[in-house]
C-alpha cells in the first residue's frame, strides 16, 4: 500500500465524523420544522401549555427546559461540595499516594455506573428517605432527581479538576511555603487562583453531562408536564420527555418531541464548547 | 499574640485538611450503597434458569404469584441481544481506530482541527438524542424498530470515545519511534500498522473496553431503536430486547418488579467488570 492510498483511506474514514454530526443535525432540523412551523419558534420555546386533546393541540417546551435547568443547576450546587474536595485530595493533599489511587478508582467506578441503576437506587433507596423526611409526599420530584444527579456528576467534576489541581507549578507553592504559609493557605492563595479558570471549566463539562441524562432523571422526577413550583415538586425535563412520550408520539406530537431534542441538543452543544474553549484559553504558565 | 495567630492558622490548616478527608471519604459512600443494595437484593435471583429463560409471559407471571412460587423466567432474551447488537457495533473499533490514526498523523490541518471539534461535539450529545436520529435514520425508513438500528445507535457512540483514545496514545508515543521505522524503508501506511498501532495498543484496548463498558448500560437510545422483545430472537432486522431495556421493562411492570436485581446485578457486576479490566490494562500499558 503506497501513501497515497494509505491518505485517502485515513482521510475517508476522518470523513465519518462531519458526516454523522451533519446528519444529526439535518435529521433534528428538518423533524422538528413540523413543530416550528405550527406552534412559532418563540411560541414553542415559551409556551407552558403540554395537551393532546385532538384538534385543539398545544405542545410548549417551557415546561421541560425549565426542569432541565432546574435540576441541572441543584445537581451543580449539590456535587460541588463532594466534588472539590475529592479533587483536592487526588491532587493536592495525597497527590500520587496509593489512597489517592484508591479514591479515584472508586469514582471512576461510580461515573461507570448505568443511570437505569442509578435510577433504581434513587427509586427504591433516595425516595422513601425523601417521604420519611417529609420533604415532599410523593418521594419523586426535582430535588430527588438532582440528588442522585449529582452523585452521577461527582466523578466527572473531580478528575478533571484534580488533575487541572496537579498540573499547579510546584515552585509557585514552594514559594508560598517557603514564606511560612500553611497547606491551607497555599490551596486558597496558591492553588485556587492560577487553577481556578480550568477548575470552572471542569463543572462547566459537568453541567454537560447533566443536562442530557436521561434514564435516572425520567425515573425519579414525577413526570408531570407543567412548570415545577418548587425544588420539591414534580416536573419533568427535556430528556425525560422524550424517553416517556416519544415511543407513542406520532405527526405533530413527534415534531414536537424532536424539537424539545433540538433544542437540548444545541443547549447541550453550547454548554460544551464554552467548557472547550475555557480550558485552552487558561493554560497554567 | 503573635502565637494565638500561629495557633489559629494552623488549627484552620488541620480543619481544612480534616473536612476535606471526610467529605472526600463520603463520596465512596453512594459507591459502596448502591453495589450493597444491588448485591443483597439481587444475589439469590441469580440461578441457571436466570440466564436460560427468556422474560416470563404475563400468563406464567399471574400463575406463579397465585401459586405463591417465585417469578419464573430470566434475561436471557435480554443477554442475546445486547450480545447481537455489540457484536454489530464491533464495526466502530477499526473506523474509531482508523480516524484516531488520521487525527493523530494531521493534527496540525484545519480540517483535523475541524473533525475533532466534531468528535467532541458528538461525544457530548446526549445519548437519548441519538437514540432519536438513528429512528429517524434507520427506524423509519425500514418501516420497524430492529437489532440494526440498535447497533447503529452504539456505534456513533462508541466513535467518539475510540477516536479519542487512539489519538491521544498514538501523540504520546515517542515521535523517534516513527521516525526510526520510516528511516528503515518503511512507508507510512506500514510504519502505522506494524509499529505505532502495536506500540499504542495499551491505550487502544483501553478505550475499546470503556466505549463497550459505556454503551452497555446504556438505556434510552435503545428504547426507540431496538425497542425491545420478550423471546430470545437472531434476527437482525426486528426489534431485540437488551438487558439494560429488561431492567427498564421490570421497573414498569408491577409484576416484574422481582426480576429487576438479578438483571440489574448481572449488569452491575458486567460493566464493572470491564471498566476494572480496562484500567489494568491502562497501568500495566503505563509501566
Amino acid at each position: 500500500m503506497n501513501d497515497k492510498i494509505y491518505k485517502v483511506i485515513l482521510f475517508a474514514t476522518a470523513l465519518i465524523i462531519p458526516t454523522v454530526c451533519g446528519g444529526v443535525i439535518y435529521a433534528l432540523v428538518t423533524d422538528a420544522y413540523q413543530a416550528f412551523e405550527h406552534f412559532g419558534f418563540f411560541k414553542f420555546l415559551t409556551s407552558s401549555e403540554w395537551s393532546y386533546t385532538e384538534g385543539a393541540e398545544q405542545y410548549g417546551a417551557l415546561p421541560f427546559i425549565t426542569g432541565t435547568l432546574m435540576t441541572t443547576l441543584l445537581a451543580l450546587i449539590f456535587c460541588i461540595p463532594f466534588s472539590l474536595p475529592v479533587a483536592l485530595f487526588v491532587g493536592e493533599y495525597f497527590k500520587g499516594t496509593r489512597i489517592a489511587a484508591i479514591l479515584s478508582t472508586v469514582t471512576d467506578l461510580l461515573a461507570g455506573i448505568p443511570s437505569i441503576i442509578y435510577g433504581l437506587w434513587g427509586f427504591y433507596t433516595l425516595r422513601p428517605i425523601i417521604m420519611a423526611l417529609n420533604i415532599s409526599p410523593q418521594g419523586s420530584g426535582i430535588l430527588t432527581a438532582s440528588l442522585v444527579l449529582a452523585i452521577m456528576i461527582v466523578p466527572y467534576a473531580a478528575s478533571l479538576s484534580a488533575e487541572f489541581i496537579k498540573m499547579v507549578p510546584n515552585d509557585l507553592k514552594e514559594g508560598a511555603y517557603s514564606l511560612g504559609a500553611t497547606r491551607a493557605e497555599v490551596i486558597r492563595k496558591v492553588v485556587f487562583p492560577v487553577a481556578g479558570s480550568r477548575i470552572f471549566s471542569s463543572y462547566i463539562l459537568a453541567i454537560g453531562r447533566a443536562l442530557g441524562e436521561t434514564m435516572t432523571v425520567t425515573m425519579l422526577i414525577g413526570n408531570t408536564n407543567s412548570i415545577p413550583e418548587s425544588i420539591t415538586s414534580t416536573g419533568n425535563s427535556m430528556a425525560s420527555i422524550i424517553a416517556n412520550q416519544f415511543g407513542e408520539a406520532d405527526d405533530l406530537k413527534l415534531s414536537s418531541l424532536i424539537a424539545i431534542g433540538l433544542i437540548l441538543f444545541l443547549i447541550t452543544a453550547f454548554i460544551n464548547l464554552i467548557g472547550k474553549i475555557m480550558i485552552k484559553r487558561a493554560r497554567i504558565a | 499574640m503573635d502565637k494565638l495567630k500561629i495557633q489559629n492558622r494552623l488549627a484552620k490548616d488541620k480543619a481544612m485538611k480534616l473536612v476535606v478527608c471526610l467529605l472526600a471519604a463520603l463520596t465512596a459512600v453512594p459507591l459502596f450503597a448502591i453495589l450493597g443494595e444491588v448485591f443483597l437484593r439481587g444475589y439469590d435471583q441469580l440461578s441457571w434458569t436466570f440466564f436460560t429463560e427468556p422474560t416470563p409471559t404475563a400468563y406464567r407471571v399471574m400463575k406463579a404469584i397465585e401459586n405463591g412460587e417465585p417469578i419464573p423466567g430470566g434475561i436471557v432474551n435480554g443477554i442475546v441481544g445486547t450480545m447481537i447488537m455489540l457484536a454489530m457495533a464491533v464495526v466502530a473499533v477499526p473506523l474509531g481506530i482508523l480516524c484516531g490514526a488520521f487525527l493523530a498523523e494531521n493534527s496540525k490541518s484545519r480540517f483535523a482541527k475541524f473533525v475533532s471539534y466534531l468528535t467532541d461535539l458528538l461525544q457530548g450529545t446526549p445519548s437519548v438524542i441519538i437514540g432519536i436520529v438513528v429512528y429517524i435514520w434507520v427506524v423509519v425508513p425500514m418501516k420497524g424498530y430492529s437489532a440494526i438500528a440498535g447497533s447503529v445507535a452504539l456505534i456513533i457512540m462508541m466513535l467518539p470515545l475510540i477516536i479519542r483514545s487512539t489519538e491521544e496514545t498514538l501523540k504520546i508515543l515517542p515521535a523517534s519511534l516513527k521516525e526510526a521505522g520510516l528511516a528503515l524503508g518503511g512507508n507510512r501506511a506500514r510504519v502505522m500498522l506494524k509499529v505505532q498501532l502495536p506500540a499504542a495498543f495499551g491505550g487502544i484496548f483501553t478505550g475499546v473496553l470503556l466505549a463497550i463498558s459505556r454503551v452497555i448500560g446504556e438505556t434510552a437510545p435503545l428504547m426507540f431503536t431496538a425497542l425491545g422483545c420478550s423471546f430470545v430472537r437472531y434476527a437482525i432486522d426486528k426489534p431485540i430486547s437488551a438487558v439494560p431495556l429488561l431492567i427498564w421493562e421490570f421497573f414498569n411492570d408491577p409484576n416484574l418488579q422481582e426480576l429487576i436485581w438479578g438483571a440489574s446485578l448481572f449488569l452491575l457486576l458486567f460493566v464493572l467488570t470491564l471498566n476494572l479490566t480496562a484500567k489494568y490494562f491502562a497501568k500495566k500499558w503505563n509501566q
